[in-house]
């Protein structure tokens, strides 16, 4: 037996119910259309950084950062660190888009394999919308291209290559530190300055990538003022000892050593070169000096008295006295007892960055942050007036020449800055030569979904 | 059945059951639990579960069988991972291709490495392939930037026009099986659970069953018994008018080969070459795999790759606040006491409780997890009647 019973209050009601079961999934879609949308009241990031292998102390400072920077996010810190002098006022503290942030940390190894394999599941076990940090060009190249390929934000750590925002650039990629080509035109002005226009140079080259992009930087722009290289040797990356790459140094006939290494290689390399006594020695009538590109604190803290008085470039230092520089060296001080390192503030530094493109943009679309961030100015984050250029996704800025101190007052007072080369100095077309010509382009960005 | 005997042919079973349902299983802890932490059934592990387990299997044919220790065996992976790039490079985007590239190049590399290596034994061998396998990971480093990439490695880049796939301009090529895309997966959520069934995951499954299946052959063939011949006692063998040299020389051929296929599945999963692959930690991985779940017998090495990836992934990232998170119901001090007696053993220090692990087991299971399993086993079997003296004879021996 069956009863139909059409009222219109009951049509009415059917009416409405049906209209909004047919509207969610729109809804739904309209929120899942990119790869894992946070849903719930927190957004998960993913601090991808080495905690072992030859970067272990870089990626220690730069968790250091992160947790710090999501302390500012959810406004859960003893204080608001750079968000205070960030000239985007568009984050509230109450997280992204009133989502509350949280982290997923991994451990890259400085192994390509073993970032990506942490990398990927962030994004597919626990959900992170964005992956940032590293220590190492070839782990931000590796890591970039899964984020390009799996749609999610990748916020390049340290990573100095050209290669990261020239040849092997990606729209879903950002990188905020400076790279080779930077370092080259800011050192060169300087170096002219103080070393003359007559030089002959010697480089010492890290076998990798990375050294390569360097030599080539600093080649370029030496010679363009006027310095002859005489030659350039390359040395493996797991030498310690470098005797006898110093010893034909001298008999070459340059008068000016360029050492292409970073890390436990410059340590090694800087320390041979000062023990040989080449920097008491003349030649071509000029005292024989060192150069190193690419500083960092941990690096001339490693060299000790052998860094004093040679000159380098560094993305930012702890000794600046800009409002902002002084509040995250503050902040970070307070909860960690010591200045942060340059890898601690770039990666501060991109996490502040993401989370205000994604309160700008009004969503976490990958897509749209690209938007947001592409093309972006600002200030207030410790190196002045600042740009996310659109075509490559490099951040163009100042670039600090800096010096090993002569007389240190602490371990962490290594270095002193010795000029501050404007943007318009290190500033290159996005189809250089050297960051890989007019082939390299950033492909589209990617939503994954 | 196969050409089995009823005990590895069950053994198969097994094994052809876990992995199809491997999905399910490593996923046994509902999403919002505490305990989802130790959940690993998302596609990238499960994948690299299956490949190393490959990986191992064939690194097993020689070490478990000749006894010969080969410390440079990710040498192999690598070539057959960079010549699996260059095939979806140039030629197609398509798996297959570039996975027989893979054991291609990596069996002609390991003919001419094995050549040489072998004409010494013991630790002048094991030498002797470190060397190979430093030299390769140098040259693909630096010398060889050109063709490897260098410290950066090898991707697909938008720029790849592969002569057999279509790629539209500005696109990124994706590695695929005749159209099915590698990363492809379908989501099932059950309650609170979530499952994860990836199409790579299961071709790599797949090739993982067909060279778990070759090894069994391998392991009760004539050949296998030679080799196991050359194990126990190679003098005797040459006494008697046996030549051991061409059998050593195939089965290293043979596991370079499986370690060939492991990398070119390794790029058809996820798109990336990097020289880390041929360092040399990356060749003692396996033999700390193989040791762990037991050499010389079917399923340890395949147990050995899963245990050590899985802490490799799933530990190294348990970080100080997930313990506080765990712990948080204990009092203030007591939490913070908790958490500085575990912290030195998950997160960055997951090789400190691997290293213990595997302390253990070469202390008290020299035969590996397998043998830990087969205690366990006894234990139960015990009880009943002791019918399983003619086990004996089937039952894969331990390492010596």
């Amino acid at each position: 037996m069956s009863k139909s019973n059409f009222t219109r209050r009951g049509l009415l009601k059917t009416g409405a119910v049906t209209g909004a079961g047919l509207a969610l999934p729109t809804y739904l879609a309209a929120q899942e259309s990119y790869l894992n949308a946070p849903t719930g009241a927190s957004v998960t990031l993913g601090f991808n950084v080495p905690q072992s292998g030859p970067y272990a102390d870089e990626g220690a400072d730069e968790l250091r950062a992160y947790e710090l920077a999501v302390e500012h996010l959810n406004g859960t810190g003893a204080d608001n660190g750079m968000l205070e002098t960030f000239s985007s006022k568009a984050l509230e503290g109450n997280g992204i888009l009133g989502k509350e942030v949280k982290y997923v940390t991994g451990d890259t190894q400085t192994k390509s394999d073993a970032a990506r394999a942490s990398a990927k599941s962030m994004i597919e076990k626990d959900g992170a919308i964005m992956i940032t940090g590293g220590s190492s060009s070839g782990v931000a190249v590796a890591v970039q291209a899964l984020c390009q390929e799996a749609g999610v934000i990748f916020m390049a750590g340290l990573t100095h290559s050209n290669d990261t925002t020239g040849k092997d650039r990606k729209a879903n990629g950002f990188r905020h530190f400076f790279n080779s080509y930077m370092s080259g035109a800011a050192l060169a002005p300087v170096l002219a300055a103080n070393y003359g226009t007559d030089r002959k140079a010697y480089h010492l080259t890290a076998d990798y990538n990375w050294g390569y992009t360097t030599e080539e930087a600093v080649r370029a722009s030496t010679e363009a003022m006027g310095w002859e290289t005489v030659a350039a040797v390359k040395t493996p990356l797991t030498q310690t000892d470098f005797s006898s790459y110093i010893a034909p140094v001298l008999q070459s006939g340059a008068d000016t050593l360029v050492l292409n290494h970073y890390g436990g290689n410059m340590v090694n390399s800087l320390t041979n070169a000062v023990q040989f006594g080449l920097r008491d020695k003349q030649v071509n009538g000029k005292d024989f000096q060192i150069v190193v590109p690419l500083y960092s604190r941990l690096m001339a803290k490693g060299a000790g008295a052998n860094v004093k008085g040679i000159f380098g470039s560094t993305n930012w230092h702890w000794s600046l006295q800009d409002d902002a520089s002084k509040a995250f060296v503050k902040s970070f001080g307070t909860k960690y007892g010591f200045p942060p390192s340059q890898a601690a503030h770039t990666c501060y530094v991109q996490a502040i960055l993401y989370a205000d493109a994604v309160q700008r943009a009004g969503s976490f679309a990958p897509c749209a942050v690209v938007e947001a961030l592409e093309g972006f100015e600002f200030d207030g984050m410790g190196n002045g007036p600042t740009l996310y250029r659109a075509e490559d996704h490099q951040c163009f800025k100042d670039v600090l020449v800096v010096k090993g101190k002569e007389n240190p007052t602490s371990e962490f007072d290594l270095l002193e800055i010795v000029e501050v080369t404007p943007m318009e100095q290190v500033m290159y077309a996005p189809d250089h030569p050297q960051m890989g010509g007019a082939d390299a382009s950033l492909g589209s960005c990617n939503n994954g979904a | 059945m196969l050409g089995l005997g009823k005990k590895d042919f069950t053994l198969l079973l097994i094994v052809a059951v876990m992995t199809l349902l491997a999905p399910l299983l490593l996923n046994p802890f509902p999403e919002s639990s505490g305990l989802a932490q130790f959940n690993a059934g998302y596609p990238d592990l499960m994948q690299r579960f299956v490949i190393f387990g490959i990986f191992a299997i064939g690194f097993n044919i020689l070490f478990g069988l000749t006894g010969y220790l080969s410390f440079g065996h990710a040498a192999f992976l690598g070539v057959g991972s960079y010549g699996a790039m260059w095939m979806m490079k140039l030629v197609s985007l398509n798996v297959i291709p570039a996975i027989i590239m893979a054991i291609i190049v990596a069996g002609i590399f390991s003919l001419a490495v094995g050549y040489i290596s072998l004409r010494r034994s013991g630790i002048y061998f094991s030498i002797l392939t470190l060397a190979f396998a430093q030299m390769s990971y140098a040259l693909a480093y630096s010398v060889l930037t050109p063709l490897t990439g260098g410290e950066t490695g090898l991707q697909i880049k938008s720029s790849d026009t592969p002569l057999f796939s279509n790629v539209a301009d500005g696109d990124i090529g994706r590695a695929n099986l005749f159209g099915m895309d590698m990363r492809a997966s379908h989501e099932v959520a059950m309650g609170d659970w979530l499952f994860t069934f990836n199409a790579g995951y299961y071709i790599a499954g797949v090739v993982m069953l067909i060279a778990f299946y070759l090894s069994i052959r391998i392991f009760r063939s004539p050949f296998g018994t030679m080799l196991r011949a050359v194990k126990s006692n190679q003098t005797r063998m040459y006494y008697t008018g046996l030549n051991a040299r061409p059998y050593t020389l195939a089965a290293f051929v043979i596991s370079g080969m499986y370690a060939g296929l492991a990398g070119g599945l390794l790029v058809a999963m996820d798109t990336q070459v990097g020289p880390e692959r041929m360092f040399w930690t990356a060749s003692g991985e396996v033999v700390l795999m193989t040791i762990l779940g037991g050499a010389g017998t079917l399923i340890g090495p395949v147990l050995g790759s899963g245990a050590i990836k899985y802490m490799e992934n799933i530990l190294s990232k348990i970080n100080k606040d997930i313990l506080h998170e765990w712990f948080a119901f204990l009092p203030a001090g007591l939490d913070d006491f908790i958490v500085a007696i575990v912290y030195p053993f998950v997160g960055k220090g997951w090789h400190l409780t691997l290293g213990l692990i595997f302390m253990g087991v070469v202390i008290f299971l020299p035969g590996g997890l397998v043998q830990g399993g087969q205690k366990i086993g006894g234990l139960f079997r015990r009880k009943k009647a002791s019918d399983n003296d003619s086990d004996k004879s089937t039952q894969s021996t331990p390492a010596e």
